[in-house]
């Protein structure tokens, strides 16, 4: 089922003059299996946005439905929405606390209510999907790489077997081969696990490559929605709002306004290159 | 003249059980022996964990060395007499710009390092307003750093280091947490501390775009210096870099590419408009 968003408004400080709408009037449909990226520059509403669909924050106003159910409904269980919902912070490995990786990521199936054998065999599960080497089960998850422990906290995520995965920024401060491969395994958990995967960042080259459709937010609201070549486009009004395109889109751009026949809208390298590479076979 | 050099430098994280037995000893700094020119601007790369914040902190002597011997613009960083003139003349911005500012105001928080050093008041003021005005927050000294995005917050720790009339300021990743506006941002300030005021940049980060204007590069691996080369030489070295857990600007990426195709174009091609007069 889809998660339906319908008319979410979140405003805080006193209703008036005072009041100020962090999200304004959001109205989205999110098909399962879908990946999905979100940007928008520091304060658009991005993480906001997230935080509602995991219930940490209410609605002014609006709706969210969740396998056809109001979230904000009387008798709904908020317990089991975080438990289909997966929320990874941004510095996740922040959070990580227990003695070893392995009772690390059993944490939250534990805190499910599941047995302690069903816990575990989520927590394999879980460290399996994330590709970590099982020598380090049982190490502290302190003494792990930057980007072990991001996958560890990701692992404990999943180990609560989530339909939909939000990440907030899951590459910041993470080396380039460590971004390819936190993005990799994301991209693997949705044609996979057919998990719907939101992407909050702020690598356009990452969304760039890895997503379906793009959101853009900007003041609360969402200001553009849809494949990477629509969005990219549209390229003059992103930098408007503090954003940009990969720089493949500048290039092609740049090389359409030299005369060159290309098709502006590449967004990636590979495609990028397949273009150029008619140009000049074409001679 | 060199402002900074390091030679041989070794670092070494110990790790001791309970009992204080010596468990393990990496190092993460291993035979460093690196020279920077004054004035210049310079790059560090390096996959997590190579070894580079645990370099740069040796640099405004937060660590000292366990081996080997850093001089910052003749000061032993040993020599606990100059300590505090060390850190005045090497400043240092991290990636969090929210663990930085302490200060209500803009203007209080920049001028918190040098009432520190005992500036007199006057003089304080003024070297509130220079940094700003050199980092492009004048406008902004009156608001509350709360209030300010993560590339302005970023710009005001800058100025707060810049008010202590440092002769380097070390980036360790100052752009990680910020949109791509507040990147250009910080990267723009940079440069420009470099170009008009004449103090040496180190910068650090994970993104290739910001320093294809910096005069050298070095890249790190497992605590030691393995290349090292202007920004055209080192993106000209596509996969080795990537051997290194690193990458190049999308737009090095496509023209390897190209070049791998068949396309005759030159190696290490840094920028759009380099590329695109390279097509011709």
């Amino acid at each position: 089922m889809p998660i339906i968003i319908d008319h979410l408004t979140y405003s805080y400080g006193d209703a008036g003059a005072d009041e100020k709408k962090a999200l304004d009037d959001i109205s989205l449909t999110i098909p399962d299996g879908q990946f999905v990226g979100i940007i928008g520059h520091t304060g658009s509403g991005k993480s906001t946005l997230m935080q509602h669909l995991n219930g940490l924050l209410k609605a002014t106003s609006g709706h969210i439905y969740f396998d056809g159910q109001d979230i904000y409904d009387k008798d709904y269980k908020l317990k089991e929405l975080r438990s289909r919902v997966g929320l990874v912070f941004q510095y996740p490995e922040h959070q990580l606390f227990e003695i070893d990786v392995f009772s690390d990521v059993c944490f939250g199936p534990k805190n499910l209510g599941l047995s302690k054998a069903d816990a575990e065999y989520r927590a394999f599960n879980a460290l399996r999907s994330v590709g970590m080497p099982e020598e380090l089960y049982y190490q502290s998850p302190f003494d792990l790489s930057g980007g072990q422990k991001r996958r560890v906290a990701i692992a404990g995520v999943l180990a609560m077997e989530p339909k939909v995965l939000i990440l907030d920024e899951p590459t910041a401060g993470l080396d380039p081969k460590g971004r390819d491969e936190i993005l990799g395994l994301i991209k693997s958990l949705q044609t996979q696990k057919n998990m719907t995967i939101l992407l909050v960042s702020h690598s356009m080259e990452d969304v760039a490559e890895y997503v379906d459709r793009i959101l853009v937010m900007d003041a609360g609201r969402i200001k553009m929605d849809g494949t990477p070549r629509e969005v990219f486009h549209r390229y003059r009004e992103l930098e408007e709002m503090g954003l940009a395109a990969p720089q493949v889109t500048y290039i092609m751009q740049g090389l359409l306004e030299k005369g060159y026949e290309v098709d502006g809208d590449c967004t990636t390298v590979a495609e990028a290159a397949d273009e150029i590479m008619k140009l000049f076979r074409r001679g | 003249m060199s402002i900074i050099q390091t030679k041989d430098l070794v670092f070494d994280y110990i790790r001791r059980d309970e009992e204080g037995n010596v468990e393990s000893i990496v190092s993460a700094v291993d035979h460093v022996s690196l020279q920077v020119k004054e004035g210049s601007f310079i790059a560090i790369l390096g996959h997590n964990g190579s070894g580079k914040s645990t370099l740069a902190k040796h640099i405004n002597a937060i660590l000292s060395p366990t081996e080997g011997t850093v001089w910052v613009d003749g000061m032993d960083t040993r020599d606990d007499d100059k300590l505090w003139d060390i850190r005045q003349c090497a400043g240092m911005v991290f990636q969090n710009p929210d663990n930085q500012i302490i200060g209500q105001v803009v203007e209080e928080d920049v001028g918190f390092g040098p009432e520190n050093m005992g500036v007199p008041t006057k003089e304080i003021w003024e070297r509130v307003e220079e940094s700003l005005k050199a980092v492009g927050m004048y406008e902004y000294r009156k608001h509350s750093p709360n209030k300010l995005s993560g590339g302005q917050k970023q710009r005001v720790s800058i100025a707060g280091v810049l008010a202590m009339h440092p002769k380097i300021i070390v980036l360790d990743e100052p752009t990680a947490m910020l949109d791509p506006m507040g990147r250009k941002e910080v990267i723009r300030a940079a440069r420009a501390l470099n170009q008009v005021e004449g103090i040496t940049v180190i910068l650090i980060t994970h993104y290739m775009e910001e320093l294809v204007h910096a005069d050298q590069v070095f890249v790190m691996d497992q605590g030691r210096v393995v290349m090292e080369g202007t920004p055209r030489e080192i993106f000209s070295q596509v996969e080795k870099l990537q051997s290194l857990r690193l990458t190049v600007p999308q737009v090095t990426l496509l023209a390897h590419e190209l070049k791998k195709r068949g396309l005759p174009l030159p190696d290490g091609i840094l920028t759009v408009e380099e590329f695109l007069a390279a097509i011709g």
